[in-house]
């Protein structure tokens, strides 16, 4: 008992000492989330209240833009514009499903089945973007020109026929198509569906496979029960990280497009840098904002992958 | 029961390597319809190996597997009557409770699965858990499930792999006595893989104690506890005390054996080595049967029992006996396990004391063996 009473004293002034290391302490987190904090705020909300500010201004560029609430640009640009905003996310669709469908089986491949060839199909899949974007898509001209052999052998396979018919091409040409475009788009994306993919198959516990087939599931119901459900984040992730810049890219329809093919990231390239009409540029760049998060959102929800995280 | 033989396991020859290294050396084992058996050996002795070739999940090298008359050597897993409980297992993670155990079914097309299940879950006790996800549950309960998700098969043969490594020591003796009512009630063959000697013991009618690839002996766990064949065996069953000794004679039934100077018997029928007179064996006698008594008490130790004087180097109390570790001249370590019943106060260490056994209790191995073999510090190496 008498130990009980005596141990608190000695204690007592060992508390002061404890305290100014916990107060510094408390502020830590604060103090490393600043530099993460003023660089969002200077390169993403300041831009972002401008760029909202400039699309609600009129004027001109000789006598100045100012603020005047003029919202109908809004509905201007949209009834002017839709038909890109329509194929904007047409193309970005079509290049995820491409996407998915040419990056899981690779993803799997490199998954499950490379063994000791993994590390060297994974800095092939990376390998590309040791090349700048502008050059990989250039490259696309000349694998997709008129008379290059993809062209001919398209040609004579007569796949050109029924690519025509669907109109993603035109005579005898796929460069200046949909077709050229979607496939640009596919190829520059392709390792931002790839990676999250294979990052999901990698973490499933090999023994699950086996377990499923001890089950009495064929390998194609292991796949479809066990194997995809379970890569569903990867195809979540997967699937953002190739739409949303893929919706919004203009260099593919440039270079690879024609006047036809125009996106709505062509649209507001021309808007801010040709024609200087900064409030419509302002105003689609928001929509075309909205509108992916409106449907990113309404995805993740569909997708319901909390339940897998 | 006695005709159906349709879930018999056969194995015959069957090995398996990986390029230079063999995991099985070819093996012939018959496992009735019906039986609990255990595959028992240290990390690496091929157990599990074996195991994975009668699910199917691992391809034989050389030999067949036959499921009664069915040669199921070359089916895929999903196209043999076996189900596996996997060790830490493999519950799928996106799927709750009900769906993993109905999985099963549902891949053989049965539609109404939810009585079955639901009887299922009862068995194991998990009626109220059905709709948790796998990750919310204990691992006892996990364990649970992954036997219920293998037995609503209905399976010729339920093979488990290890199936109670990730538990506690209390709840692995729970779910031990839980596995061993549920193969009594549903009848089926349980293929049980552990390297814990006890968890076999406890729960198998028939135990093979395999070894670098081998089986190095098979009986019941009695059997292979009493009569080990091998100093693996010995050694890896429980604590043995092996001791070297030269053959002096054979009288009648008995062999007289001569060990440091003094004389030791051992039934022959008790002894599986060669014993031509003056070669040498190994003579095993277990820690718990052998009495200990102070010197001074040496006259009152009853003849005909085999006797060895030795002193005391350390006694550890451990509730329900005392473990001497005796030092002699036939053998530097002799554990002695002496039930707390009339302690004896001039027992500590230090103390001159004679070591006596029944003959009958002895058994002898071939001394050309490791006398090492299946020891702790041996297997761990």
């Amino acid at each position: 008992m008498s130990t009980l009473t005596e141990a608190p004293p000695p204690l007592a002034p060992a508390e002061p000492a404890a305290e100014p290391p916990r107060r510094r302490g408390r502020f830590t987190p604060y103090w490393l989330l600043l530099p993460g904090i003023l660089w969002l705020v200077v390169f993403f909300a300041l831009p972002l209240v401008y760029q909202a500010s400039t699309s609600v201004q009129t004027g001109s560029l000789e006598q100045g833009y100012k603020v005047t609430w003029h919202f109908a640009t809004y509905w201007d640009a949209l009834s002017e514009y839709w038909p890109q905003f329509v194929r904007s996310l047409c193309y970005a669709a079509g290049a995820t499903v491409l996407c998915l469908l040419l990056g899981y089986p690779l993803a799997y491949l490199i998954a499950f089945r490379a063994g000791r060839w993994r590390n060297l199909i994974m800095i092939l899949v990376i390998a590309p973007f040791f090349t700048s974007f502008l050059i990989r898509t250039l490259a696309w001209k000349t694998i997709l020109a008129d008379n290059g052999v993809v062209v001919h052998t398209l040609g004579s396979l007569h796949i050109l026929d029924l690519t025509n018919w669907l109109g993603w091409t035109a005579g005898d040409r796929v460069l200046a198509t949909p077709l050229a475009v979607v496939c640009g788009l596919t190829y520059n994306f392709l390792p931002f569906m790839i990676l999250p993919l294979y990052t999901s198959l990698e973490r499933i516990d090999g023994r699950l496979h086996e377990a499923a087939g001890d089950l009495y599931a064929k390998p194609w119901t292991t796949f479809r029960k066990v194997t995809f459900p379970l890569s569903m984040p990867g195809v979540v992730s997967g699937t953002l990280l190739t739409f949303i810049p893929a919706a919004g890219d203009y260099v593919n329809s440039e270079l690879l497009g024609s006047t036809d093919t125009r996106m709505i990231g062509n649209v507001i390239q021309t808007q801010f840098l040709r024609i200087l009409d900064y409030p419509t540029a302002a105003a689609l760049s928001f929509i075309l904002m909205a509108a992916i998060l409106a449907m990113v959102t309404i995805y993740i929800r569909r997708s319901g992958t909390e339940d897998l995280v | 029961m006695t005709t159906d033989n349709s879930g018999d396991v056969r194995l015959s020859g069957i090995g398996k390597t990986y390029g230079a290294f063999t995991a099985v050396h070819p093996l012939d084992l018959t496992v009735p319809q019906g039986s609990f058996f255990a595959l028992l050996g240290a990390s690496g002795c091929g157990k599990t190996t074996t195991l994975r070739m009668i699910a199917g999940l691992e391809e034989p090298t050389c030999g067949t597997v036959h499921l009664g008359d069915q040669n199921v050597t070359h089916l895929p897993p999903y196209k043999r009557p076996v189900n596996t409980v996997f060790q830490s297992y493999a519950l799928f993670p996106h799927l709750d409770i009900f769906e993993n155990v109905a999985f099963g079914l549902r891949r053989r097309g049965i539609k109404s699965v939810k009585k079955q299940v639901e009887e299922m879950l009862d068995l194991v006790q998990l009626g109220e858990q059905a709709r948790k996800k796998p990750h919310q549950l204990s691992g006892g309960q996990q364990q649970r499930v992954a036997v219920a998700r293998a037995l609503i098969n209905h399976p010729k043969v339920l093979l488990l792999d290890e199936p109670l490594g990730a538990l506690d020591l209390k709840l692995r003796r729970q779910m031990q006595l839980e596995l061993k009512r549920i193969q009594t009630e549903v009848g089926i063959t349980f293929i049980h893989v552990t390297h814990d000697q006890e968890e076999a013991m406890t729960m198998a009618d028939t135990v093979a104690v395999m070894n670098g690839g081998r089986v190095e002996q098979l009986g019941s766990p009695t059997d292979l506890y009493e009569n080990p064949g091998t100093t693996f065996v010995a050694n890896f069953l429980g604590t043995s005390n092996l001791i070297e000794a030269e053959i002096d004679a054979r009288s009648g039934d008995d062999i007289v054996l001569k060990a440091g100077g003094d004389k030791l018997v051992l039934p022959a029928a008790r002894c599986s080595a060669p014993t031509p007179a003056g070669g040498r064996v190994l003579v095993g006698i277990r820690p718990e049967k052998i009495s200990l008594a102070h010197a001074d008490d040496a006259g009152a130790v009853p003849e005909g029992r085999n006797r060895l004087t030795g002193r005391i180097v350390d006694a550890s109390f451990i509730g329900v006996s005392t473990q001497y570790v005796v030092e002699s001249r036939a053998c530097a370590e002799l554990s002695v396990y002496v039930q707390n019943v009339e302690r004896d106060a001039r027992l500590v260490p230090g103390a001159d004391v004679v070591l006596h056994w029944s003959p009958a209790h002895t058994f002898g191995l071939d001394a050309a063996q490791d006398i090492d073999a299946g020891t702790e510090e041996e297997v761990a190496a």
